[in-house]
């Protein structure tokens, strides 16, 4: 199965910029641990994966009345601290969740992606 | 002829009967566990139980029924999965060698993933109202409509959220899952959590004859005494057993003529000895841990005064009082606090509850028992101004019918009591 897993806020951590270069280092070196455990664990590719640009970098589009609406985003205050996504192939939803706990502490979202029919 | 028929066919039913009661919870497990598929597993193993039911009474129940009604169950889901491959359809969770046949000589050889699927409907990326729903359906093969009954919601949407559990479990890739050392107890406290929500939902107040669903809270009695079988060595499971066996054992004492019968009152012949017995046992094996379990046990040794004080009156409220406290120590729940204030109050006086009392009702908003307690307390202390305040108040937050009741008939004895003071 394939899951995206989104790093959706940052939880009880502070936020990166208010990270000192030490604490900064430390989570490049916990995502590069996240990265080997999915390399080796038997099952599980990681497929794509991306950092985003923050909320400020956002900019949002709505449909109202037929009539494309451009904003500065995010679309939604909680959508304020996505920070990037994986893409993996995974056997199931326990693998997936093991391997995030190798992750800085973000709150993180998994979602499965839907295989067409 | 027609008698022998009907012998034969009553054998038949008292066959399928006792099959579907003790197997289908090992069937449908060990089905989930070959072919992953949850979805098609539950449709399939209820149409080999149907078609066994049309043909049992006619050809005779086979000599392996459970390994008959596996096999049978087995083949329909491989058959969907052909179609579906057929169809171009991927069948990504497809886990199993077409081929794999099933062992079909004696049901002592087919292996028990009941713990497994006992862990899959609990998993925690499950909403927590789904979780015992699923365990009662899934595992205890408890009818839906039972079900809503117990948690006091309609058919309608407990059938609906038991089938968004279930496409959740197969869209999210939800595994029928191994875990070992500290992962299987802190799932295993999960689904403590989880049965004794569903157990005490059955004695919920609700409306009418459903006043009490004792029965239901049997059903998660019957689960819980399952997980044990399954996992004997488990303390949290263990104390829960003995929690919940000594609180159903006084469930024929707990209502008479459609009104609640509370502790103090009941007829303790009613309670059933055998079950308390069993009960007492178990809490005898328990011995002090850590965590989920202990909290388990300190509430299971409350049980346990209640069911050998022989009258209300002889029950030892000091070791409640102590048990209490340890449970509050533990939990910081201000439930627990409230009813350690009643324990002290029995066995200290009311006077030295009170100071328990406070706060409670901030922390605790909204809850009509502290004040129903507060002025039980003030009625045994003589202070009938604060009684009878405490009473209106507690009417005013409660929000049961029958309970309210119950409230306004206090008041009112008091009112005759001493209508002098008013």
């Amino acid at each position: 199965m394939k899951y995206f897993v989104l790093l959706a806020g940052y939880g009880e951590l502070p936020a990166w910029d208010d990270l000192t270069a030490e604490e900064q280092e430390a989570q490049m070196a916990q995502l590069g641990a996240f990265y080997e455990a999915c390399a080796a664990r038997p099952g599980v590719e990681m497929l794509s994966q991306a950092p985003l640009g923050d909320g400020s970098m956002a900019t949002t589009l709505r449909t109202r009345g037929g009539e494309v609406i451009i904003t500065d985003g995010p679309f939604a205050e909680a959508a304020e601290q996505i920070g990037g996504f994986y893409l993996l192939d995974a056997p199931d939803l326990d693998t997936v969740i093991e391997l995030c706990k190798v992750l800085p502490a973000y709150d993180i979202d998994i979602r499965p992606v839907l295989e067409e029919g | 002829m027609t008698s022998t028929s009907d012998q034969s066919s009553r054998k038949a039913d008292g066959a399928i009967e006792g099959v579907f009661r003790a197997e289908w919870g090992r069937l449908l497990a060990l089905l989930v566990s070959r072919t992953r598929r949850l979805d098609l597993a539950e449709d399939a193993l209820s149409e080999a139980f149907a078609r066994a039911s049309e043909r049992w009474p006619e050809k005779g129940v086979p000599a392996n029924p459970p390994g008959w009604l596996y096999a049978t169950a087995y083949r329909a889901i491989i058959g969907q999965l052909r179609t579906e491959a057929v169809a171009g359809r991927k069948a990504p969770l497809l886990a199993v060698r077409p081929d794999w046949e099933p062992a079909s000589d004696t049901s002592d050889e087919l292996p028990d993933e009941r713990l497994q699927l006992i862990l899959l409907c609990c998993h925690p990326a499950l909403p927590p109202v789904a979780r015992s729903a699923l365990a009662l359906r899934l595992v205890m093969e408890t009818p839906t409509e039972q079900i809503a009954r117990l948690f006091l919601v309609s058919t309608a949407t407990m059938a609906a959220r038991l089938t968004r559990a279930k496409r959740k479990i197969v869209l999210a890739g939800i595994p029928l899952a191994r875990p070992v050392g500290e992962e299987l107890q802190a799932r295993l406290d999960e689904v403590c959590r989880t049965i004794y929500l569903a157990f005490t939902a059955g004695y919920t107040p609700g409306e009418g004859p459903d006043l009490l669903r004792a029965d239901l809270a049997g059903e998660a009695v019957s689960l819980a005494a399952l997980l044990h079988q399954l996992v004997p060595d488990a303390a949290q499971v263990r104390a829960m057993l003995a929690l919940l066996q000594l609180q159903h054992s006084r469930r024929d004492a707990r209502q008479q003529k459609g009104r609640l019968i509370t502790l103090a009152d009941q007829d303790r012949s009613l309670w059933r000895r055998d079950e308390i017995r069993t009960g007492l046992d178990l809490v005898a094996s328990l011995v002090p841990t850590e965590g989920y379990a202990e909290e388990l046990r300190l509430q299971a040794l409350i049980a346990a005064e209640h069911a050998i004080a022989p009258t209300a009156a002889a029950t030892d409220w000091t070791a409640i009082a102590r048990h209490y406290a340890s449970l509050e120590a533990r939990t910081a729940s201000p439930v627990v606090r409230l009813n350690r204030a009643v324990a002290v109050a029995e066995a200290f006086g009311p006077r030295a509850a009170f100071p328990l009392l406070d706060g409670l009702d901030d922390t605790l908003p909204g809850n009509h028992r502290v004040a129903s307690i507060r002025a039980d307390l003030a009625l045994r202390a003589g202070d009938i101004e604060l009684a009878r305040a405490s009473y209106r108040a507690a009417i005013d937050l409660c929000s049961n019918d029958i309970e309210r009741d119950h409230l306004n008939a206090r008041l009112d004895t008091l009112q005759t009591a001493a209508p002098s003071t008013s």
